[in-house]
């Protein structure tokens, strides 16, 4: 009886001493950090994967419209500034370094370099929502917003001098533009929040390379987005430029 | 010590080498937009777009080098359903019309 509860006592302290020799971040029902690691990587992907299709619909939508409205899409899109949309497309590109750094420095342990590349990566979401910010802008003054003072008259399809754009048909532009960019504005306001959080975490000294999962997966996140508005970028901004 | 140090370090020229490919196929991208190249415009544009997705699925979203086959096999399960979506929306609103 004795020996059997002292057998008890000592299987569960070995179980205990295991736990304390691991990371105390794994949890209780993964056998190992690399399984962890692989499970939380895999869940991000599969939300990914909605999100492929959550923002295809968008493109499909555009496709459809693009062949049917060809030359007004033409003309509509040549009236966004194609600059400010390249400048943003830099700015989210040398952000997607830093996310890569930031993940570097948490597998190295550089907790210093981990931090400021969370930082410089927020920094670059604040600057390209600030250029989004100036180009809204611009299409409210223009009375390029979808509604009631929506104004599009005279404007030549790019190829065709003589012809006019249909502006229902340019409305039709500027709301797969509005609806497809600010989708994609919130999306890079959800990830502030979450590079925000991780900032938080860093400082504090959460990260280490045996546990940085949510750097991982966070920047899994920021770089779909970035890929959202690669394909964004030429679809919106670059049809019919040529003269 | 001196294996491991060279496996840390050997990523950074990648990241920094895949960064400045991405800038240079945006530069490309939109010099080339206004450039007439009739129907090729958008051919030129989409791939260089797709170029530039993978090289970010690839290098920095670390497909290439460290992902299960799970992983994979959701990516190309989601490229597929999106291949879908588009593929059968567009082959039926490219053919509908006769006239």
């Amino acid at each position: 009886m004795q020996n059997s509860s002292s057998g008890s006592t000592a299987v569960h302290d070995i179980h205990g001493e295991a736990h304390a020799a691991n990371n105390p971040a794994l949890l209780h029902h993964f056998a190992e950090p690399q399984q962890q690691r692989d499970a939380a990587s895999l869940g991000m992907w599969v939300f990914l994967a909605t999100e492929l299709m959550f923002f295809g619909g968008l493109f499909c939508a555009y496709l459809i419209y693009r062949r049917w409205y060809f030359g007004d899409f033409g003309a509509a899109s040549k009236s966004i500034d194609a600059t400010l949309g390249a400048t943003n497309t830099a700015v989210l590109i040398c952000s997607s370094l830093t996310v890569v750094l930031a993940v570097w420095a948490a597998q190295t342990a550089r907790k210093t370099l981990l931090v400021s590349m969370l930082g410089i990566t927020m920094l670059l979401g604040l600057c390209f929502l600030g250029i989004k910010a100036v180009e809204y802008k611009d299409k409210f003054e223009e009375h390029h917003v979808p509604g009631a003072s929506f104004s599009f008259e005279n404007v030549p399809i790019p190829g065709h001098p003589n012809e006019f754009a249909n502006p229902r048909h340019a409305q039709m532009f500027f709301s797969l533009y509005f609806v497809m960019t600010g989708l994609h504005a919130l999306h890079m306001i959800v990830g502030l929040g979450i590079f925000a959080w991780l900032f938080a975490m860093a400082m504090k000294g959460r990260f280490t390379p045996e546990w940085h999962t949510p750097v991982e997966i966070g920047g899994l996140y920021w770089h779909f987005v970035d890929i959202v508005w690669i394909y964004l970028f030429p679809l919106l901004y670059l049809i019919d430029r040529h003269p | 010590m001196s294996a491991p140090e060279q496996h840390a370090k050997s990523p950074l020229k990648m990241y920094f080498g895949i960064w400045g490919t991405l800038l240079v196929l945006t530069l490309i991208t939109y010099k080339a937009a206004f450039i007439e190249l009739g129907r090729f415009n958008a051919a030129v544009a989409l791939g260089i777009a797709t170029l530039k997705a993978t090289l970010v699925a690839l290098f920095f979203m670390h497909v290439w080098h460290a992902s299960e086959k799970l992983t994979k096999m959701v990516i190309v399960a989601a490229l597929f359903f999106l291949m879908l979506l588009l593929g059968l929306t567009m082959s039926d609103y490219a053919t509908r019309l006769w006239s």
